[in-house]
């Protein structure tokens, strides 16, 4: 009986996770879900609570409320242009917390679990990898998203080699303690190996890449729950993790196909400079590109009646979101049609820049997907391109030898005037000049995106 | 090996409803998906609570770290999610 009530509250627990997931497929009912879904822990933590197993409650309360309560500060005081980092240190958590509960319960043996021998050993194998490379890996992430480690695609001579090494030891050690349980520090060496693959996968991955990574490291952190929830013999645990790894997988997928790459590329392909046939920087700009200044950017504004911003990581560089708002709000209230061009993978993470504006209150049927925007982009009067680079590089569709060739891109040279604000023209990720800049409808206003945006806001006010 | 395949039933079934519900979730809402996800991936806390209330001092100490983790991801996840969400929700 005791048993059926804590599974019985399991599955409603799972039913409330899966029904918090279906809430945020509109923002209307999205707040609703996380409150669902956040009910269905609360009621999975309280029925587990009551497991006969549990001798003493000390360390259980004191956990909770350390980890509640650094969990709280970091939920109140991130910044929104930080919530890259702040979920890939959660992805890591995620993992680091299988790790533990895995090595725990191979200890305890099949004193805690119904689980046969083998399902515990393989689980319990498996958790502590998949949980060690999320963990080192998202650590990695992180440092490379807050700038602790450099951006760049780290590499060296022989990494390949290195890491096949390495993988072939996790697969023999990952052997050995399931043929050996008992030899618990067999388990901890397949902790410790993986950890150094989790670092050594990640480090050779590039800043603009990191959707990708964060995306399959989110992934990594639900496999790796669903894989102590074998250990466990607990569907719960099962559930919420295969539901938190297909989202993982998914967004990775979008994130892949935004970028027109294939996962192996992401995770092994190095992004090189352009083959046979790429123009240099010169080539491309020579002569060509013109510069303006706020004062006449206002003028174009003025002027405008249709008008696309198409927002990108240096505006999260630069905490532009909230001018780049009220330039927004300032037009509209002028009678122009103010829209927003979201690329699927610009920004950090996916939907970092739909976060971004909705925190300086723009509304989200403002925000349009690249394929939406796409349709109307030859009627906008003018699209103002604000620390965007890659993701509006019209050699994604005209040169087939470009890094980038066949990446969708938004297509801003197809409006009547862009404006890109941006600090020089220094290449984006990808290496490649942009010939966007050299247009004939392009103007480019260099300089800090907040502080040009707040000066056009003045010009147009002076108007 | 009847009671594996019963948990890898779960297991299959399961991605399938995330791979059927995660597709319709629209691209301005993804990384409030991915922040959420986090949080009920946290659920690791249910095994973390048992491993530390029992009574060898190792799993204690593994069961307590794990408590604390997975709060984090619990608490933060939530809690982040939902900042995010109200900021949605407002000017609709």
């Amino acid at each position: 009986m005791y048993n059926f009530i804590i599974n019985f509250s399991y599955l409603v627990a799972s039913i409330l996770f899966i029904f918090g997931l279906k809430g945020l497929t509109h923002p209307r009912t999205a707040v609703r879900g996380n409150l669902l879904g956040a009910c269905g822990m609360l009621l999975a933590v309280v029925v587990t609570l009551t497991d006969q197993h549990i001798i003493s409650y000390e360390y259980i309360i004191l956990g909770l409320v350390v980890g509640g309560a650094i969990g709280a500060v970091l939920a109140i005081r991130i910044e929104m242009t930080s919530m890259p980092e702040m979920v890939a240190l959660l992805n890591g958590f995620g993992g680091a917390a299988s790790i533990f509960v895995a090595g725990a319960a191979l200890i305890e043996g099949s004193s805690l679990t119904d689980s046969p021998i083998l399902q515990l050993t393989i689980a319990t194998a498996a958790s502590g990898l998949i949980g060690a490379v999320t963990f080192w890996g998202s650590l990695v992430a992180f440092g490379k998203l807050k700038g602790l480690i450099s951006e760049n695609a780290i590499l060296f001579s022989g990494q390949q080699v290195l890491n096949s090494l390495l993988a072939l030891m996790v697969l023999g050690l990952s052997i050995g303690v399931v043929l050996n349980p008992e030899s618990f520090s067999l388990y901890w060496m397949l902790v410790g190996v993986a950890s150094v693959l989790g670092v050594l996968l990640v480090l050779p991955i590039g800043g603009a890449d990191m959707p990708v990574v964060v995306a399959l490291l989110n992934s990594y952190s639900g496999l790796a729950a669903a894989a102590t929830g074998f250990v466990l013999s607990n569907n719960v645990l099962i559930i919420t993790g295969s539901l938190v790894g297909a989202s993982g997988i998914i967004l990775t997928h979008i994130m892949c196909k935004a970028m027109n790459r294939s996962l192996t590329n992401v995770l092994f392909g190095v992004m090189g400079p352009s083959g046979e046939g790429g123009q240099t920087a010169d080539e491309v700009y020579g002569g060509k590109v013109k510069s303006a200044s706020p004062e006449e950017v206002a003028l174009l504004f003025d002027a405008a009646r249709r008008v696309a911003i198409i927002p990108g990581y240096g505006m999260a560089v630069s905490q532009a979101q909230h001018p780049v708002a009220s330039l927004a709000a300032l037009l509209e209230t002028r009678g122009t049609t103010v829209e927003y061009g979201i690329h699927p993978v610009a920004g950090r993470m996916p939907g970092h820049m739909n976060v971004l504006m909705a925190e300086a209150d723009v509304p989200y049927d403002a925000l349009k997907d690249m394929d939406d925007i796409n349709q109307t982009i030859d009627q906008v009067d003018v699209a103002l391109v604000i620390g965007a680079n890659d993701v509006v590089n019209p050699l994604a569709r005209t040169d087939p030898s470009s890094p980038i060739a066949g990446m969708p891109i938004i297509d801003v040279d197809k409006a009547k005037i862009v404006v890109v604000i941006k600090r020089s023209l220094s290449p984006g990720f990808a290496g490649i000049p942009n010939p966007l800049f050299a247009l004939d409808n392009s103007l480019m206003l260099f300089g800090d995106g907040k502080k040009m945006v707040l000066d056009i806001i003045a010009a147009l006010k002076d108007s | 090996m009847e009671m594996f395949l019963m948990s890898f039933t779960v297991f299959v079934l399961a991605i399938f409803v995330g791979f059927e519900i995660i597709t319709k979730i629209p691209p301005t809402l993804h990384t409030p998906l991915m922040s959420g996800s986090n949080a009920i991936s946290g659920i690791t806390l249910v095994g973390a609570i048992v491993s530390t209330g029992t009574e060898l001092w190792v799993t204690t100490v593994l069961g307590f770290l794990s408590v604390v983790l997975a709060s984090i991801n619990v608490i933060g996840g939530f809690m982040v999610t939902n900042r995010m969400l109200a900021m949605f929700k407002k000017k609709t």
